[in-house]
C-alpha cells in the first residue's frame, strides 16, 4: 500500500499526515475519489489512536525559535504571503515613482505607467493588511524593509529588470499558493490581483524586449504560466527583504 | 482496520458525512452484510469509489463541466486566431505584432490539448470544438479591427478563468498521461495568468494600457460590464479608493480585475455571440 502514497510535490506533507495525526478537513477532500487517498485513509482506519498530537500551529506575525517572522498557518499564511510580496513590490515601485530622473532613465509614458503600477501595487498591500486586521485580527504580518542592490535604481535596464523579476515571481506565487486556501472568496480575490500583477509583468516584459510578455521561458509547451511553491517565492524574495520570514505553515492547519 | 474509525475520523472534519452517506444509500447498501463490509472495506479500490461517490458534487461545481467551458473558451480563441494568421490582413501587420500572434495562438492551441486531456481524465467528454462565427470575422477588414476583438477575447477569458476558480478548490490532483499529477486548480491558474498577459499585450498592441484603467476605447462595451463590472472600486467590503491615505477610482478599478459568470460570458453579447459556423 505504501506504494500508493508517492509524494506529489509540496503535498508530501499533507500526505503523510494523516498516517499519525487526525484527518485534517482539506487533506480529506484531497483523498475523496483518489485510491492513494484511500489507502492513506485505510491505514488511519487502522489506528486506534485518536489522540491530536499535532503541535500547535503558528500564529501569523509570530516570531519562531530561530528568530524568524511566521506568516501564520492555513489561509491567514497565505494572505500574508501575499501580503508580504505585495509589500516588496510596493516599496520597490514607490521608490521608481520617487526617483527625480525618472522620465529620463524610463520615457515619460513609461515612467507614468508605472506611477500607476506603483499605486496598484499600494492597494494590493493595502487592501491585504485591511483584509488581515478585519479577518485575522493580531495576525497581520508586521512592515517589513526591503533591500536592494546597489545599482537598482540607477538604469533603466536594471529598473526593468527587477520589475520583471518582482511580477513573474509574483505571478508564479499566486498561481502556486491558489491551491492551498479554504475560502473560496479568497481565491477569488487572489484571482482578481494575480491576473494585474500578469498584466504588468507582461508590459515590463515587453519594455525589456518588445514581444516577449509571454515568452517560452514563463509559459512551458502546456501553455501553462510558471508556478512556484510559497518556498521557492520565499528562497527568491528573501535576498529583497531584511526581516527572515518563515512560510513553512501556510495553507497547513 | 476498523472501517468505522475511518468515518468517525471524517465526521471529526466533515459533521455532515453520516448525511452524506445516507442520502446515498445506493452506495452504502452494497454494504448491508457484515461480512461484505468486511471484505470491501479491506479493497482500497472499493474505498476510492466509495468516497468518490460520497462526496461527488459537493463542491460547487462540477470539475468537467468548468473545464469544458474553459474549453469552449479556448477553443473560440484558437480558431479566431487561426482566422487572423490566415487573414489577408495578416500580411499588413509588423513582423513584431505577427509573432505576438502566432505567440498568442500557440497557447491557445496547447490550452485546448491539455484541457481535452484534463477533461478524460477526470471521466468527462470534451465537447465538440466551437469556432468563431465566419460572418462576423468578414466584418474586421483590418488587422486593427482583428486586434480589437482579440483584446475583447483576452480580457473575457481572464474574466472567465477567474469566476469558475473557486468551483475547483479542493479538487484532487490528476495524473496526465506524458505530464505527472497535475492539480486541476494549479492548471487553470496558469492558463489564467497566461491570458491575462495576452491581454496585457494587446491592449499595449492597441496604445491602450494593459490594465483595465475605465478610460480605454473599449471599456464601454459589454465585455467589462456585467453584475460586477470593471468599473468596480469596493472589494471584499473594502472601499479601495479609501485605504491609506486615498486612491483615484481608477487606480482602484485598474488593481483588481472582475469576475464574469457563465451566463455572462456566454451571453449574446459578449463571447456567447461570437461562436457559430
Amino acid at each position: 500500500m505504501s506504494d500508493n502514497l508517492q509524494p506529489r510535490g509540496t503535498e508530501e506533507s499533507t500526505l503523510a499526515q494523516p498516517l499519525s495525526t487526525p484527518i485534517k478537513r482539506r487533506s480529506f477532500f484531497m483523498y475523496a475519489g483518489a485510491t492513494a487517498g484511500a489507502s492513506a485513509l485505510v491505514l488511519a482506519g487502522c489506528s486506534d489512536d485518536n489522540d491530536d498530537n499535532s503541535p500547535a500551529l503558528p500564529k501569523g506575525n509570530s516570531t519562531t525559535a530561530n528568530g524568524s517572522i511566521s506568516l501564520g498557518s492555513g489561509d491567514v499564511g497565505v494572505l500574508n504571503f501575499a501580503y508580504a510580496l505585495e509589500q516588496l513590490e510596493a516599496d520597490f515601485y514607490a521608490k521608481v515613482a520617487a526617483l527625480p530622473n525618472g522620465a529620463t532613465l524610463l520615457s515619460a509614458t513609461e515612467f507614468d505607467y508605472f506611477k500607476q503600477v506603483a499605486k496598484h501595487e499600494a492597494i494590493h498591500r493595502d487592501f491585504f493588511k485591511a483584509a488581515l486586521d478585519r479577518d485575522a485580527a493580531g495576525q497581520t504580518l508586521r512592515g517589513l524593509t526591503p533591500i536592494y542592490p546597489a545599482a537598482t535604481f540607477t538604469s533603466r535596464a536594471n529598473i526593468l529588470g527587477t520589475a520583471k523579476t518582482f511580477e513573474d515571481l509574483g505571478v508564479s506565487a499566486y498561481n502556486g499558493a491558489g491551491k492551498l486556501l479554504k475560502t473560496p472568496a479568497y481565491l477569488v480575490l487572489a484571482g482578481q490581483i494575480v491576473s494585474v500583477e500578469a498584466r504588468h509583468a507582461a508590459y515590463v516584459r515587453d519594455l525589456v524586449e518588445n514581444g516577449s510578455f509571454a515568452a517560452d521561458d514563463v509559459v512551458n509547451s502546456l501553455g501553462l504560466d510558471v508556478a512556484r511553491t510559497p518556498a521557492e517565492v520565499l528562497t527568491a524574495a528573501q535576498a529583497f527583504i531584511t526581516e527572515k520570514l518563515d512560510g513553512s505553515s501556510i495553507g497547513v492547519n | 482496520m476498523n472501517f468505522f474509525n475511518i468515518i468517525n475520523q471524517l465526521s471529526e472534519v466533515d459533521p455532515d458525512v453520516m448525511g452524506r452517506l445516507d442520502t446515498r444509500r445506493s452506495v452504502f447498501s452494497s454494504l448491508n452484510t457484515v461480512s461484505k463490509r468486511a471484505a470491501l472495506a479491506s479493497a482500497p479500490a472499493f474505498l476510492a469509489a466509495f468516497f468518490s461517490k460520497a462526496y461527488a458534487g459537493t463542491t460547487a461545481g462540477d470539475p468537467k463541466e468548468v473545464f469544458n467551458y474553459a474549453l469552449t473558451l479556448e477553443y473560440l480563441e484558437e480558431d479566431f486566431y487561426k482566422k487572423m494568421v490566415a487573414s489577408p490582413f495578416f500580411a499588413t501587420a509588423s513582423a513584431a505584432a505577427q509573432g505576438a500572434i502566432r505567440q498568442i495562438l500557440k497557447h491557445e492551441a496547447a490550452h485546448v490539448s491539455l484541457l481535452k486531456t484534463v477533461i478524460t481524465t477526470i471521466g468527462g467528454t470534451p465537447i465538440a470544438p466551437v469556432t468563431f462565427k465566419t460572418a462576423t470575422f468578414a466584418t474586421l477588414t483590418s488587422f486593427a479591427k482583428q486586434l480589437e476583438v482579440a483584446q475583447l477575447l483576452e480580457d473575457t477569458g481572464v474574466r472567465a478563468y477567474k469566476g469558475r476558480a473557486g468551483d475547483l478548490l479542493g479538487i484532487p490532483d490528476v495524473n496526465i498521461t506524458g505530464v505527472g499529477m497535475v492539480n486541476p486548480l494549479q492548471a487553470a491558474l496558469q492558463i489564467h495568468s497566461v491570458e491575462a498577459r495576452h491581454a496585457a499585450h494587446i491592449r499595449y498592441m492597441r496604445g491602450q494600457t494593459p490594465w483595465i484603467s475605465g478610460d480605454g476605447d473599449l471599456d464601454g462595451q459589454p465585455h467589462y460590464k456585467g453584475a460586477i463590472p470593471e468599473s468596480t472600486t469596493t472589494q471584499s467590503n473594502v472601499d479601495i479608493t479609501k485605504l491609506g491615505t486615498g486612491y483615484s477610482a481608477k487606480d482602484a478599478q485598474a488593481s483588481f480585475d472582475e469576475i464574469l459568470t457563465k451566463a455572462e460570458v456566454l451571453d449574446n453579447s459578449r463571447a456567447g455571440g461570437l461562436v457559430g459556423a
